[in-house]
């Protein structure tokens, strides 16, 4: 199974999880973890999810997050966790 | 499972510090190209990159969003040009066709340069091979992205003064004939000793005979990172120090081979190398000068440069070895001084000179790189720059490179734009001490004895 990352970088308010999780429940978005961290004031969120039942492919989820993020004054990204895994990982 | 911390240091990276792929190379072998006339051949060769290319823009870009890391170019290399135009080429304007052509298909590819308008003659040239050099003022000027280099030395065969000369003057034409745009030209032009088969960067990229018939190579980058990561060490021993860039180096790598190597699967086309190589843009943050004032030089060009530089360029070929399986290409430290904005500071401040850069080029990839001399440079010097940048690879066993532009009536004290990636550029002074009886003298340097190493 391939997880994706989804990251949420911005000013932290009121709703910004439940909008994502609210996001990803609708699109049969499974979610495996959650963590967050404040870095120099700023909300980090990370979520590990798993989009094998997802109905779309990444990169539309990957833009209709962006989207999201953009309404909610925040910075959304979606990313296949290999990235992670071969910079961090030998 | 990957950490938070993990998860944020590599999009700071990304977001902070211009982490990007600087290139997706295809290399395009056109050996199979030579038709029976010219227009057969160019349709032959129209047609095979077309085909072979036609998806990699678009995968780049989708592996770009897959991974939420830039993919800055999507290029391509083709076959030395001499090589495959030898038999159906029989003037200066046929190779000119077939440049144009290269240039054609570059457009329908979508990708913004082409390399391999080249020609290989470490020791001697056919006619071939004098005709394509010849051809190369005209080539770049009426085409876009054609990109063409010439191989004129190597460790084994010593250096070409012959085809060193003729460059020399070649250089100058190309200057003028695109005099409109600040002599442009020469910026996609460039000469070589001991030049790589496998080289993914611009202007020197050209699919060696030694390649496949197609394969992908990736040059990776990040300057910004390496000076990010340099900042938290500030008067630390040099262990620490070349420990933080090792560890860079190899991250910044690791992203490398996993684009690559996702490149190779989704196009169908075999992985060939990495190439290893900080490569500077002209964006705040993104400067090779930046991280020698981070390793404590007041300005690239003061005396320690060259040591400091020796270290970076080792330290990040040791750390980038083992992030990937295949290493190749040119794997260094570039120092185009128009290309970098705290390399284009130091010259204006007076800190850097031709001569310290011809210094550092003796511990780094390539050579004098993107070095804007004045528009009178005689042709002669021009050859004396390059014979010698060509004498330190043949010695040293590396790859050198000169790609200067003398812009066409601008002297020193002026400044040359060249655009985009590309940069601009201060006028360097250049040494007018002649050496005209020097390069007029026919013939090769003989190739150096590899023994009493002193």
């Amino acid at each position: 199974m391939k997880k994706t990352i989804i990251t949420v970088v911005g000013k932290d308010r009121v709703g910004i999880i439940a909008k994502v999780c609210v996001y990803l429940s609708q699109n049969n978005i499974n979610i495996l973890d959650i963590a967050q961290t404040i870095v120099d004031g700023y909300f980090n969120m990370m979520m590990v999810v798993d989009t094998a039942g997802a109905s779309k492919n990444h990169d539309m989820i990957a833009d209709e997050l962006s989207d999201i993020g953009k309404e909610l004054g925040v910075q959304i990204l979606a990313q296949q966790e290999d990235i992670f895994n071969m910079m961090h990982r030998v | 499972m990957i950490g938070i911390n993990e998860v944020i240091e590599t999009n700071e990276m990304i977001r902070h510090m211009n982490l990007d792929v600087r290139t997706i190379t295809m290399g395009i072998s056109l050996l199979d190209c030579v038709g029976k006339d010219l227009s057969d051949t160019c349709d032959k060769i129209y047609k095979k990159i077309t085909e072979s290319a036609k998806d990699l823009v678009e995968t780049g870009e989708e592996i770009s969003k897959t991974y939420g890391i830039p993919i800055v170019n999507k290029r391509i290399s083709v076959t030395p040009i001499a090589l495959v135009g030898g038999s159906v080429c029989e003037s200066e304007d046929d190779f000119v066709k077939i440049a144009q052509t290269l240039d054609e298909a570059a457009i329908a590819c979508k990708v913004n340069f082409i390399g391999g308008y080249s020609a290989i003659v470490s020791k001697s040239m056919t006619k071939a091979d004098e005709l394509l050099i010849r051809s190369i003022p005209k080539a770049l000027s009426v085409t876009g992205r054609v990109c063409s280099s010439v191989n004129a030395g190597s460790t084994k065969t010593g250096i070409n003064m012959d085809a060193v000369r003729l460059i020399g003057e070649m250089i100058k034409e190309t200057a003028y004939l695109t005099r409109e745009n600040d002599s442009c030209g020469c910026s996609k032009f460039v000469v070589f000793c001991n030049a790589p088969d496998d080289n993914p960067f611009m202007a020197g990229a050209f699919h060696g005979v030694s390649e496949a018939d197609r394969v992908i190579n990736v040059g990776v980058s990040g300057p910004g990172v390496v000076k990010s990561a340099l900042e938290a060490v500030r008067g630390e021993s040099f262990e620490v120090l070349c420990e933080t860039i090792k560890k860079t180096a190899f991250k910044i790598t690791r992203v490398g081979q996993l684009v690559a190597k996702e490149a190779s699967e989704r196009l169908g086309v075999p992985f060939g190398i990495i190439d290893l190589s900080l490569a500077p843009t002209p964006a705040v943050g993104d400067s090779v000068g930046e991280i020698l004032e981070e390793i404590g030089l007041e300005f690239a060009g003061a005396p320690g440069t060259t040591a400091a530089l020796a270290l970076l360029n080792d330290q990040v070929k040791k750390g980038g070895v083992m992030a990937s399986s295949y290493v190749g290409g040119l794997s260094g430290a570039f120092i185009p001084v128009s290309e970098d904005q705290r390399m284009i500071d130091a010259v204006a401040a007076g800190a850097l000179s031709l001569e310290k850069l011809e210094a550092m080029t003796c511990v780094c990839s390539v050579g004098l790189d993107m070095i804007a001399i004045p528009g009178d440079t005689k042709a002669t010097t021009i050859a004396g720059i390059i014979a010698d940048e060509m004498a330190l690879g043949m010695v040293n066993q590396k790859t050198t490179a000169v790609r200067v532009i003398p812009v066409y009536g601008k002297g020193v004290g002026e400044q040359a734009e060249f655009g985009g990636l590309l940069g601009y550029a201060p006028i360097m002074p250049v040494n007018s001490f002649s050496c005209d009886a020097f390069v007029q003298r026919a013939g090769r340097i003989p190739a150096p004895i590899h023994s009493f190493k002193n």
